[in-house]
């Protein structure tokens, strides 16, 4: 079973929803990295998306682009990425990592030797933004002979086809973007996401995370009842942007991941969870 | 002749094009091509498109045999399609016009474009003045200082231009801005891709709508010289000019196929547009095509003496074109599309386009390499106007 299966698991044992926080990976330098997803792990988080910075990244909002921007001053490649993963997972054995990022880099690198050296690293799940299912068959082949999950976005526009196509290919967990737009966008409905989460369920057999949008603690309680994950980006992004410099940011983001944790936690679910096994 | 139908129905050229996007805009997407595919044979629609080609456009645009280059040059005969003389003063229009007409069937009140140089913007902003629509252009913030005169064109036209800060504040960064601009309201939008590039349907759309170009250039070649031309050339920065005149020829194998990039400084030099040229395959903007990157997957930045060649990528259907052989990709200088710039604007009475200027420039050193009853056609894709302080700047003067 992957790390990220075993991680869904237990939460489900517990009536708990993960908390995945992302970050974009070097910014505001590469040495903050490791120590920010240690803030991470201590202020709760179950499982660490890593963002890859990428030079035009369309489907992110301003917030984000800005972060990449930063990354890329310092030369971050995905290489660099992988690296701090595999720096981190000396240290912790036990919490999931997730690369976030954009076709072009994976493809430049060569799907084998990034797939080889991510494993290698530590490395438990891949998710491409740019790569809908019908562009990435090769991809995820090559990761799954690896043990290393895909990931997939899922959006209000997908089409029940589409979510059982994503269903088919999808490992670890599906992401539900809640929003129209693009990362950092306005503040969510969170009945509208009750009615696609449940949609979504019916075609797809691995836990369900819903992110873009989920700004505060009051959000992620509800969104925790509905979902099996919840997703925080630019909220964390922002509070590294607005900190004087990555060590300055390491206790902020421990205590903002803290406040997600606990409104996630403040009760028992309420809704029903989905089986959160993977094949 | 062979039949040439590509894309597939996924929008491949061979390995390249495609639909490389984020889930958020599939469904628009699927919107578009549906709507796209319907129209494109309704004969409604094209009896509108025909019309409005006519009359607002002013086509069909001439051929003119260009005596003087011809007798400069010393070789083969020169010949130049006009599209310099379409309302706006370029190519662009008669995709603008193609694309506008699909957003009023769809009925989507707001357009959004995305522009380098700001002939698309222009186009755009022109089209949405002419069918009452809203319209928002998107603008690297470098390309709003170099083309104040384009921007206050779009201005007078009633469009919104939005300067963009991010990344190299370029033509690229514009594009990235107007894809946010379009996920975030799909609902009531309707994005005018400027070039054959992005995510399928708008490389085959874009072409579609250009090759009018090359449409009118097969009947129009014979009449004027009993047969078609050896060699049609066309300048290539995203290439929708080069499509244009290039997709109706393809079947005709003895006519060669030639696109001419921006060499900038000179390739050697790293300072150049020149992607199928100097290039490797990857994935940008929502399609896979020769990209001009470093060793990690990142997009570099560009230069070109004309901002509408001055882009990273290209077409997917170029790329397709280039590995199959069936068009041959070169490149010429900044200085050497300066030189066929003037050439042109002193023997013809013709001021060019910087970037037509380059398919001019490859033209005259081919055509000294032709027998004088060989024919060149060249895609005279816009008019010089706008480069008038660009122009003006290199040959150290202030207008």
């Amino acid at each position: 079973m992957s790390r990220i299966a075993r991680t869904f698991e237990q939460l489900a044992a517990q009536g708990r929803s993960a908390l995945i926080p992302f970050f974009t990976a070097g910014d505001p330098d590469p040495e903050s990295a490791v120590p920010f997803m240690r803030a991470m792990v201590k202020g709760g988080a179950d499982i660490i998306e890593l963002g890859v910075p990428f030079s035009d990244p369309i489907a992110d909002g301003p917030v984000i682009q800005r972060s990449s921007e930063r990354a890329l001053k310092h030369g971050v490649s995905l290489r660099r990425v992988i690296e701090m993963a595999r720096t981190y997972r000396k240290e912790d054995q036990k919490t999931p990592l997730v690369l976030m990022g954009y076709a072009n880099p994976i493809e430049q690198m060569g799907f084998e030797h990034f797939a080889d050296t991510a494993k290698e690293a530590g490395v438990d799940g891949v998710l491409v933004v740019d790569y809908p299912p019908e562009e990435c068959e090769r991809l995820v082949e090559v990761l799954r002979s690896r043990d290393i999950d895909t990931i997939f976005l899922l959006s209000p526009t997908s089409t029940n086809e589409r979510v059982e196509a994503v269903g088919k290919l999808a490992s670890g967990y599906v992401y539900y973007v809640s929003l129209r737009g693009v990362t950092g966008a306005a503040n969510i409905d969170t009945q509208d996401v009750a009615q696609h989460v449940e949609r979504i369920r019916q075609h797809v057999s691995v836990p369900v995370g819903v992110g873009f949008g989920i700004r505060d603690g009051e959000t992620a309680h509800v969104i925790s009842k509905i979902a099996d994950a919840v997703v925080i980006g630019s909220r964390i992004v922002l509070t590294i942007e607005e900190s004087a410099n990555g060590e300055a940011a390491v206790p902020r983001i421990e205590v903002l991941l803290r406040e997600f944790r606990e409104a996630m936690d403040r009760s028992q679910k309420t809704v029903s969870l989905g089986s959160g096994k993977t094949t | 002749m062979k039949i040439y139908d590509l894309p597939d129905a996924r929008g491949h050229f061979g390995p390249y094009g495609g639909t490389f996007v984020a889930e958020t805009l599939i469904a628009a997407l699927d919107e578009l091509r549906l709507n796209y595919l319907r129209l494109k044979d309704d004969p409604k629609f094209k009896e509108e498109l025909a019309y409005e080609l006519a009359h607002y456009v002013g086509r069909p645009s001439p051929i003119y045999f260009a005596r003087r280059m011809t007798e400069l040059a010393g070789g083969a005969q020169i010949f130049l399609k006009r599209e310099d003389l379409n309302h706006t003063g370029a190519h662009k229009v008669n995709n603008t016009v193609g694309q506008a007409m699909v957003a009023r069937h769809m009925g989507k009140p707001r357009i959004i474009a995305e522009t380098g140089a700001g002939q698309h913007g222009v186009a755009s902003a022109t089209v949405a003045a002419r069918y009452g629509m809203e319209c928002v252009v998107y603008m690297g913030s470098e390309d709003v200082k170099r083309q104040a005169q384009n921007v206050y064109r779009m201005k007078l036209l009633g469009a919104t231009v939005v300067p963009v800060e991010s990344g190299s504040k370029t033509l690229k960064d514009a594009l990235n801005e107007a894809m946010r601009d379009w996920v975030t309201n799909v609902q009531n939008t309707f994005y005018i891709i400027g070039t054959v590039a992005g995510p399928h349907p708008y490389p085959m759309m874009v072409r579609d709508f250009n090759s009018i170009v090359g449409k009118e250039c097969l009947t129009q070649m014979p009449e004027m010289c009993g047969r078609q031309p050896d060699a049609v050339l066309a300048c290539v920065g995203g290439g929708s000019n080069a499509m244009g005149i290039f997709h109706p020829y393809i079947p005709y194998e003895e006519v060669r196929l030639i696109g001419v990039e921006a060499g900038g400084e000179g390739i050697a030099t790293g300072k150049h547009s020149a992607s199928l040229s100097a290039g490797t395959p990857g994935v940008l903007h929502g399609n896979r095509t020769y990209l001009l990157q470093d060793e990690n997957g990142q997009i570099i930045e560009t230069h070109s003496v004309s901002a509408g060649l001055d882009y990273p990528g290209v077409g997917p259907e170029h790329a397709w074109l280039k590995d199959s052989g069936r068009a041959e990709y070169v490149n010429v200088t900044d200085d050497e599309a300066l030189q066929a710039f003037h050439d042109l604007c002193r023997h013809e009475g013709i001021i060019p386009a910087l970037e037509s200027s380059h398919a001019l420039a490859y033209a005259m050193k081919l055509a000294k390499e032709m027998r004088p009853d060989q024919i060149i056609l060249v895609n005279l894709s816009g008019r010089g106007d706008k480069d008038m302080a660009t122009v003006a700047e290199r040959m150290g003067m202030t207008l």
